[in-house]
């Protein structure tokens, strides 16, 4: 049986301008020549969930944090059977992962291991997780500490007395390494729970699956989540400050929200205006750590650092409020249904088996919720905290004319920043006339800029060579919903959807119809309106916001448990996730069904394209120019 | 809701009578629609002969002792012979006046019956017999059934056949070869409004291919239903999930003809379909859902599987013309235990993970 393959990534066409982006990344980071026939035996599925726009130099280190520290736990901590972690490579400023496996005759051994690391979690679950919280704030602080400044013109008299004998270049290099050390720290700690979350789910999953054959994905995933959690909570606050605005008739102060300053100020002048800033100032602590993008993107933008953002969904909240629309998530019926849904599975069996059902239920509700609300304290805060950070650094740089934008430090690997680092220090303390770095990195940033934005005129590929013949690996399908059936459908194989249209997973059920809003950046999150589909290539769970604005989500890629699907069954949202190709088939103001409980899109004014198998799925290219064009 | 209230229950049994229902006299059918009626579900209205106007027709018309003599005797292996004997008795039973008190009773029934509907409405008459003169349970829905009658002289002859149906060959040989005597032998009669059914079909509180309980299955067709019972249309078929009605499978089915009442000779007819609508589900995705509930509430109210045979009525508004036509126990895997699938071992091995219901051997197998 000849299997059909995706492109090798030497296949893929560089696009024009981006020639020589391999000198980009670190060597280790892309697929070498000499490695060739290993790689290409090898599938690499794109992880567009997490990386949707192309990296800039320094912005691997997300990537590189994050899958290298989930893989850890796969193979080194947990011990799990069958699965170590995910090689990642960057091709085309996209990253690719391939999961690696464990050969069959190592699995045994490693069964103990697994079972006694796994259970002392499981055990001592609410012991851990606190201590958790204890050092990842504990980072926080430490990385909320650090400064990042010039050494002084003229070494301080009272070192001299002391004989301190350093000329504070190293504070500066000590900072820089430290709060790398720190973001890796809070990575590690980030897939302590995690994959334990994933297994006990698993757990529960497999055993549904096994009494109840066929059971919807999402029955499962509705019995074991949390219904309020931390990574609502900005949310909720939000909508908590436009209760109390409109409590206290502030409506006049919100009429230009972009001008944060001004509103502030409106606010500040109004009756009851200071107790509404008073609200305001303590929901920032830490719940305005908070950004529109997902925490792997420089140029994510948080709340804290842009108010004009949560001022402009106070404004919209107020708005609805007005109109005399509930803005509030439908938490007690969203409690009920879960409890209605448990129970009449729980009805379906007993003895034994409802024990098991029972004990496997609980184990996963306890660690479940961990899988959402992790997001706030290491996406959201710790890397909310970590790009101001890295800002101020990139700064000082420019100040110093090493660049032309002032955030053009994400243009240099984090390495290459310890080198400019030492050119700068090596400048200031032999007190020579200019550094190296403005006459070398402006140009070599430019040349980058090129290359980079070259690389965003493309998407990337599905995946990349040959798919295994199924795709049984637990993390894969959980996390990517990387399943045989999806990637039957990407390479075009799949069932067709009548009348043009696509095909995704039944992410949150509901049927829904309206017109679709493709929002392929968060700076577009703005233009969302009421009633209307978001497609996207992926969600953040921050646009939370947006989630009670519109009818329906679909997305490019993500799973059952992808952000996107958990918020829509949050929301009561019908959602259709990993449809591949949705954010560049479909157009902004097209007509959508989508069946959230089946999986299917159907764009109801499709153009009619000629030809045997013409449907949008494949013409979708000529609809539109590429999303980041 | 009218009750003809010094009308005796002795002989005709309302749905919506509000009387005891039983078995011994309404036979399993008309008990289940009764009951069906007292809970609130959506049945056509109608009532049952009962098993005590069988008996006192087959007494006094004199066929009872006729019946006796020609089975005595009767060699359960001679076809033709068992051939003879049900034409005989059947034609006994179809031809033999009904006595008149017992007569008059039905004609009144039949009357307020119809004296519910501005004009007078076509009726099913089918045979409700007591379970344990079948052949066996599952046969049940097989028995005579009778549709689109209108008119008391067709009912009533409708009502005999269905009498006569006690006494087909296959009905005989089965109770001589398991040596069940004809005394006491009965079957009431269900006269119900015909359901002007634009899709019909069955379903099934459980998976029917595993005997799993957390799906409902449903066939559907266009049209009267007859056509899904009897096997002659190949339904569409849905699965369900039982707990959150999202779609588990479907198969669409040819469902190539539908029994549809022609306006002409008003008679149920049976019709091609068209290519258009063959290749689309005959049900809608909210109609799919009322299907889905209404089985839920069956079983639900039975406190075990059921199978139900529902009909869509094209009189009706579109919120409340979801029918249920019968409702009876599922009988192939309702007598297994709950969960039949058993899950995988799930005993921990050495290093001592206690957790509860967790070990590496129930997460290995990978969805």
């Amino acid at each position: 049986m000849s299997m059909k393959s995706f492109p090798k990534p030497s296949e893929l066409p560089v696009p024009a301008g981006a020639e020589g982006w391999e000198k980009l990344y670190p060597y280790y980071l892309v697929f070498q020549d000499k490695l060739r026939e290993q790689e290409d035996a090898k599938f690499w599925f794109c992880d567009s969930q997490h990386w949707p726009t192309v990296f800039k130099p320094f912005e691997t280190i997300g990537g590189e944090f994050a899958v290298k520290c989930l893989g850890q736990y796969n193979a080194r901590h947990l011990m799990i059977p069958n699965a170590n972690g995910i090689e990642f490579r960057i091709h085309l400023g996209y990253l690719y992962m391939s999961p690696i496996p464990v050969a069959e005759d190592q699995i045994a051994e490693r069964v103990p291991l697994f079972e006694e690391r796994v259970g002392y979690y499981f055990q001592n679950w609410p012991r851990l997780l606190e201590e958790w919280h204890r050092k990842v704030r504990g980072t926080i602080d430490e990385m909320e500490k650090i400064t990042f400044a010039k050494p002084p013109a003229v070494v301080p008299i009272g070192d001299i007395h002391s004989g301190k004998a350093m000329d504070g270049s190293e504070v500066l290099l000590d900072n820089y390494d430290r709060l790398i050390q720190l973001a890796y720290q809070n990575w590690q700690y980030h897939f302590e729970f995690l994959n334990l979350g994933y297994i006990a789910y698993l757990d529960f999953f497999n055993f549904c699956k096994e009494v109840f054959p066929n059971i919807p994905d999402q029955s499962i995933a509705t019995m074991v989540q949390g219904v309020d959690m931390e990574l609502f909570r900005p949310d909720d606050e939000l909508k908590g400050l436009a209760a109390l605005a409109v409590e206290l008739g502030l409506q006049p102060a919100f009429a230009d929200t972009d001008d944060a300053e001004g509103t502030l100020a409106a606010i500040q002048a109004s009756p009851g205006g200071e107790h509404w800033l008073k609200r305001w100032d303590e929901a920032h602590e830490p719940w305005f750590n908070f950004t529109v993008g997902n925490g792997f993107y420089g140029h994510d933008k948080y709340w804290n650092e842009h108010p004009e953002i949560p001022l402009g969904y106070i404004k919209d909240y107020i708005a609805r409020l007005d109109a005399g629309q509930q803005i509030l998530r439908p938490v007690e019926e969203l409690v009920a249904e879960k409890e209605r849904i448990v129970e009449e599975y729980r009805e379906l069996l007993d003895g034994d088996i409802l024990a098991q059902f029972d004990a496997k239920r609980a184990l996963a509700a306890q660690c479940y919720p961990y899988v959402e609300n992790h997001n706030f304290y290491i996406e959201h805060w710790t890397m909310g905290v970590f790009w101001r950070k890295i800002r101020e650094l990139s700064r000082i740089f420019h100040a110093e004319g090493f660049w032309n934008e002032p955030d053009d430090l994400l243009y240099l690997g984090r390495n290459e920043v310890r080198d400019a680092l030492f050119d700068l220090v090596t400048w200031w303390g032999v007190g020579a006339a200019q550094p190296i770095g403005p006459s070398y990195w402006p140009e070599e940033i430019e040349r980058r800029r090129k290359i980079v934005d070259a690389l965003k005129t493309a998407r990337p590929a599905p995946a990349l060579n040959t798919p295994p013949a199924s795709i049984t690996e637990p993390f894969t399908r959980m996390l990517w919903g990387i399943t045989t059936e999806q990637v039957q459908q990407w390479l075009g194989e799949g069932e067709a959807v009548d009348g043009g249209g696509l095909r995704g997973m039944a992410a949150s059920p509901g049927v829904v119809e309206g017109p679709a809003r493709v929002v392929t950046d968060a700076d577009q999150l703005s233009e969302v309106q009421q009633g209307e589909i978001l497609v996207a290539p992926v969600t953040a769970p921050s646009w939370g916001p947006i989630f009670g604005k519109i009818a329906a989500t679909v997305t490019d890629i993500g799973g059952m448990m992808s952000h996107a699907a958990i918020v829509c069954r949050e929301y009561g949202l019908p959602a259709v996730t990993g449809t591949g190709s949705a954010s560049t088939t479909i157009r902004t103001g097209q007509r959508l069904r989508v069946d959230g409980t089946k999986g299917v899109v159907e764009i109801l004014d499709a153009p009619i394209l000629e030809g045997p198998g013409a449907h949008s799925h494949e013409h979708g290219e000529n609809l539109q120019e590429p999303a980041h064009a | 809701m009218e009750t003809n209230t010094m009308q005796d229950t002795q002989y005709i049994q309302f749905f919506d009578g509000g009387t005891e229902p039983t078995l011994a006299a309404l036979g399993g059918k008309g008990a289940s629609l009764v009951t069906m009626t007292a809970a609130g579900m959506p049945v056509p209205p109608g009532f049952v002969i009962t098993t005590a106007q069988f008996d006192v027709f087959m007494a006094e018309s004199g066929i009872t002792g006729r019946v006796h003599a020609l089975l005595a005797g009767l060699n359960p292996d001679d076809v033709a012979e068992v051939d003879a004997v049900s034409a005989a008795i059947r034609a006994d039973i179809e031809s033999c006046p009904v006595p008149a008190d017992a007569r008059a009773q039905t004609l009144t029934a039949y009357a307020a019956l119809q004296s519910r509907f501005d004009e007078p409405v076509p009726v099913a008459v089918r045979s409700s017999a007591t379970a344990e003169d079948l052949p066996d349970a599952s046969f049940a829905g097989q028995q005579d059934t009778y549709l689109w009658l209108e008119g008391f002289d067709a009912v009533g002859e409708h009502i005999r056949k269905c009498w006569a149906s006690l006494y087909t060959s296959r009905a005989i040989t089965y109770r001589l070869k398991n040596n069940i005597p004809d005394e006491g032998l009965s079957m009431a009669v269900v006269v119900q409004k015909m359901v002007n059914a634009k899709a019909s079909g069955v379903a099934m509180t459980l998976n029917p291919a595993n005997g799993d309980r957390s799906k409902i299955t449903i066939d559907a067709s266009y049209g009267v239903g007859e056509m899904v019972v009897s096997g002659q249309v190949t339904p569409d078929n849905i699965v369900l999930d039982k707990v959150t009605l999202a779609l588990v499978a479907e198969h669409l089915g040819d469902k190539q003809a539908e029994l549809v009442p022609d306006p002409a000779t008003r008679r149920l007819v049976e019709r091609e379909v068209d290519a258009d609508r063959r290749a689309r589900r005959c049900l809608t995705d909210a109609q799919l859902t009322a299907v889905a509930m209404l089985a839920k509430r069956a079983e639900k109210h039975y406190k075990c599987p059921q199978d139900i045979e529902w009909a869509l009525d094209a009189d009706l508004p579109e919120d409340e013309n979801l029918l249920l036509l019968q409702a009876r126990p599922e009988t192939v895997h309702s007598a297994k235990p709950k969960a039949t699938p058993q899950p995988a071992a799930s005993t921990p091995t050495a290093g001592g993970a206690a957790t509860p219901g967790f070990s590496w051997g129930s997460i290995k197998l990978t969805a």
